[in-house]
């Protein structure tokens, strides 16, 4: 129980940040799955969301402001995705893969000009930011709701994944792209879907992430967002339950880490754990397997 | 009339998952024969081929190349309680090459679907295949201190240019070659490996009559020329029943006849694998 | 033209650009914006060492690396380790009493040692994620440079690395043309590999994986060997930027950096050292010097030019890799090289080109109305 009990603070945290990364991992697994395309620009994505709220903030109250960045967030995501995206689809992968690379480049040098490089706080938001105590160990509200939010979000999106149109046809196109082109899927609107979806769960991710962490910065993006691909690859990219599953188990493994008072390795370990999987089972938990005909 | 073996295959069995592609084949290639393989689409064929060139392992089964075992497998690991093919604890080494380990033992391949490397001119993609066999190192090639090897190499490859007449197409862009240069082009290569055995994975694919009777004539040069083995998968029965000397065929994995192009055509089974039974 | 000629002109080009160098360095003084051009010059000659490594991994053996800010870290990291003078040592090793290391080497075999350390490391690294697809490849080089950044960063390991602090102190050139020379024959030293049967090799593995396995080719050693030799020349330039910057730190070496380079391979040409090599300079030069004015607050008279401040000129050069990636996928050169013939070829024809300048703008709205329609056709 010593254990359980020292350590409960960096479980809790790291059931948190992990349904924080899972909102993101979403958006990473369905555009690959999708795609076959990693949207380095993703976690970037998350990192705007982030700034929009505290600039929103200024202009107007909190309860009109959290929608509004919700739908700018969706906005800029599927932009996003007709401009730099879209006039690639007959590209060979690396193009595309590139052209998120530019746009990743492209929105944290105009995070870096709009905040002039400064640390911006993070509004604070009222009940979130709270703080409760659980179990005896001090925290913030926001890191007892996120696991809730994202689980129940995360239900709602396989019913939709299941049960819809919509989201058949998501189904059938992460299966084969060509055939569902030619069985009269719109490709197109499939795949704005998908950058819809996945921005949506990215912004309400960076309210959750931000009001923990209270800063917001032009590269803030970066390091979540290549946690969340790598919790998206942990799970089997293209499966959903797989990147949450895999995005819990890395927030909860880092927060540990972080209480062992190895931070400088917090880091790296997820990135371990991502070669290793990689090198072990390359398809992931929940991944599928497919082999390259000759 | 003893005939000299080149390639043996000995009861292999290529299971994907609890799918049986190849069941229980066994063959051979004699030297100087050309030997033909036909079966319906989905017969297995070009799994066989597969399984021969490194591409696949056999999940059971032995590949002997001029008498030295150079694929042997059984089922192990996860595959012993799926395993649903026969034979299964005759052979008890795993012995599993790259194709490239194969391909330097001398065993050259075409493929269905012309692999060329596209964006290369003609000349660079026949001086590639003389790569393996090129003594140096790369430290010698990067500071050029062996020229004679890379300027041997260079000849040999124009030579071999003009005897398939593609030297007047050398510094062309392989892609940009009408397709039945570049079914040539893609053998020329094969032979730039300096094989003993040459396997062609339907090599008049997508050709017309002129070209495939063409075909014919050139498979049987080449076999003359470069004291060559042929092996081939064809769905030209015209093209096979005219130049192999023998001939197998397979349907759903299994071998269902053998012998020689008259036998063949006369096999009842092989009608029926073909035209199906009359009810 | 023949090729004693070619190579004669070719080493005329050089020397003449070697002795304007040396010249312009003695009469420009450090105080002039002139002086901007040694920092486009040497900076410009680094990058483009390690984009022309990077290339030969991304654009001539297609592999998907991303590692190529890890091995600079490395390189950067063993060169300022074996060449800080000892009696400085304390001073730079303040937290570890002085640091393990207590001797030097040599400048030369100091470089050498920076590329034979990332050598070592990407055979190591390479040994498990070469076997990966694509992506899974790139995502692996990328969490690979993570952990190197990580591991220097570690305090445990302070009395070689300096732990998070910075490494200084070390030995440092003092003209331009030490990093333009060492550079100019790294890069030619790759250019002879990517000449010889082995780049002929790399080049089919790009072409086709399958088709060169059954040519042959041991994928792994190959792809290992590009890895490898890729590595090695990241180092020496890392080696080289640590002595350019005068001190290091390796929190400096982020995936940001890589992708700065991947930017440039991609704006140059994948599969082009030319086009890696003048996309260098160009990016140092937008990004240094040329676009400077971007950042400054302008006015003329008593208006101020909007938008103009601090940060301006990354959006805007964003902007444009943006458009180049989007609309000039190919890059400057696409997949040729340099040469001659193709120099005078572009020189006569220069006019011809001029000329048909406003024909081409003309064109321009046809060749938009004509995609729509085949769009919409496809839509249909």
């Amino acid at each position: 129980m010593d254990f359980v009990r020292d350590n409960l603070p960096y479980i809790l945290a790291g059931i948190s940040v992990g349904g924080q990364y899972a909102l993101i991992a979403i958006g990473y697994t369905m555009v690959y799955g999708i795609l076959r395309l990693i949207n380095f620009a993703h976690g970037d994505m998350f990192m705007i969301a982030g700034l929009m709220a505290v600039y929103a903030v200024t202009w107007m109250p909190l309860y009109v402001a959290i929608p509004f960045i919700i739908v700018l967030t969706v906005l800029l995501g599927f932009g996003i995705e007709r401009v730099a995206y879209k006039p690639l689809r007959s590209a060979p992968r690396m193009s595309v893969m590139i052209s998120a690379i530019g746009v990743s480049y492209l929105l944290q040098n105009a995070a870096l000009y709009i905040t002039g490089g400064l640390t911006k706080t993070y509004p604070n938001i009222p009940f979130l930011a709270d703080t409760i105590t659980v179990f005896g160990a001090t925290t913030k509200v926001v890191t007892v709701v996120t696991p809730f939010l994202t689980i129940g979000l995360v239900i709602l999106l396989v019913i939709l994944i299941n049960n819809t149109k919509i989201g058949m046809a998501m189904r059938a196109v992460s299966r084969d792209f060509e055939t569902s082109r030619l069985m009269g899927i719109k490709i197109d609107s499939v795949i704005s879907m998908t950058f819809i979806i996945g921005s949506f769960l990215a912004a309400i991710g960076s309210i959750l992430y931000f009001t923990n962490y209270t800063g917001v910065m032009p590269t803030a993006g970066a390091m979540p967002g290549l946690k969340a691909f790598v919790a998206a690859v942990f799970g089997g990219i293209g499966s959903i339950p797989g990147a949450v599953i895999g995005a819990f188990i890395i927030g909860i493994c880092e927060n540990i880490i972080k209480g062992l008072g190895w931070t400088t390795f917090s880091d790296a370990f997820t990135f371990a754990l991502l070669i290793v999987i990689l090198i072990v089972k390359p398809t992931g938990l929940f991944g599928e397997k497919n082999i390259d005909k000759v | 009339m003893s005939k000299e073996n080149v390639l043996r295959v000995s009861d292999v069995t290529m299971q994907f998952g609890g799918v049986v592609a190849v069941n229980n084949f066994s063959m051979e290639v004699n030297k100087g024969e050309i030997v033909g393989l036909i079966g319906p689409n989905g017969a297995g064929k070009t799994t066989a081929f597969n399984c021969i060139t490194g591409v696949y392992a056999p999940t059971n089964g032995q590949i002997e190349f001029n008498g030295e075992v150079i694929v042997s497998n059984h089922p192990h690991g996860k595959m012993k309680q799926m395993y649903k093919g026969e034979n299964m604890g005759k052979y008890n080494k795993i012995i599993a090459p790259t194709p490239d380990k194969i391909t330097k033992k001398g065993i050259a391949r075409t493929f269905q679907n012309i692999r060329l490397f596209s964006s290369l001119s003609v000349f660079d993609n026949v001086l590639i295949a003389k790569h393996l066999h090129a003594k140096q190192n790369v430290f010698t090639a990067t500071f050029r201190l062996n020229r004679k090897e890379e300027k041997r190499m260079r000849e040999e490859t124009m030579a071999l240019l003009k005897e398939q007449g593609l030297d007047k197409f050398k510094d062309d862009v392989a892609s940009s070659l009408p397709y039945g240069l570049q079914r040539r082009l893609e053998i020329a290569r094969a032979l730039a490996t300096n094989p003993k055995l040459l396997l062609l994975d339907e090599p008049a694919a997508g050709m017309n009559p002129q070209e495939s009777d063409e075909l014919m004539g050139f498979i049987g040069e080449i076999r003359d020329k470069y004291d060559l083995s042929i092996f081939l998968i064809e769905h030209h029965m015209q093209l096979v029943m005219g130049i192999c000397e023998r001939i197998y065929v397979l349907d759903y994995g299994i071998k269902i006849a053998e012998g020689n192009p008259e036998q063949i055509q006369n096999n009842p089974r092989v009608i029926e694998a073909y035209l199906g039974v009359d009810e | 033209m023949s090729k004693q000629k070619k190579w004669l002109l070719s080493c005329i080009a050089i020397a003449a650009f070697l002795a304007i160098v040396y010249v312009l360095e003695a009469t420009i003084p450090k105080s002039s914006q002139w002086s901007m051009l040694f920092t486009v010059l040497e900076k410009g000659s680094i990058y483009a060492l390690v984009a022309v490594s990077m290339n030969l991994v991304n654009g001539f053996t297609g592999l998907f690396s991303l590692g190529q800010a890890g091995f600079m870290l490395i390189g950067a990291y063993a060169y300022a380790i074996f060449t800080i003078p000892v009696e400085q040592r304390a001073a730079v090793y303040q937290y570890f009493d002085g640091g393990l290391v207590q001797f030097t080497l040599p400048v030369i075999v100091s470089i050498l040692i920076a590329g034979l350390v990332a050598a070592a490391f990407a055979f190591l690294i390479g040994l498990p994620v070469l076997r990966l697809k694509s992506d899974y490849l790139a995502i692996a080089t990328l969490g690979f440079a993570e952990i190197i950044r990580a591991i220097f960063q570690w305090n445990t390991l302070g009395p070689i690395t300096n732990g998070s602090n910075l490494l200084r102190k070390f030995y440092t050139y003092d003209s331009a043309l030490y990093p333009i020379i060492a550079c100019g024959i790294c890069i030619a030293i790759i250019v002879l590999l990517i000449n010889s049967s082995y780049g002929r090799a790399f080049k089919a593995i790009r072409e086709d994986e399958i088709a060169a396995e059954a040519m042959g080719i041991n994928l792994f050693k190959h792809k290992q060997m590009s890895f490898v030799i890729s590595s090695f020349f990241a180092g020496v330039g890392g080696a080289l930027l640590a002595m350019f910057q005068t001190t290091i730190q390796a929190s400096a070496f982020k995936a940001a950096m890589t992708y700065e380079f991947l930017l440039i391979v991609v704006i140059g040409g994948m599969g082009s050292v030319t086009g890696s090599v003048i996309a260098s300079y160009l990016f140092i030069a937008c990004r240094e010097w040329w676009l400077r004015f971007l950042d400054a607050e302008t006015y003329i008279g008593d208006f101020k030019v909007p938008l103009l401040r601090a940060g301006f000129r990354n959006v805007v050069f964003a902007v444009i890799i943006m458009i180049i990636v989007l609309f000039y996928r190919k890059g400057i050169m696409g997949t040729n090289e340099f040469s001659w013939d193709a120099l005078i070829r572009w020189f006569k024809n220069l006019p011809k080109n001029i000329k048909s300048i406003p024909g081409r703008i003309k064109n321009i709205p046809n060749k938009f109305k004509r995609k729509s329609k085949k769009e919409a056709q496809i839509n249909e």
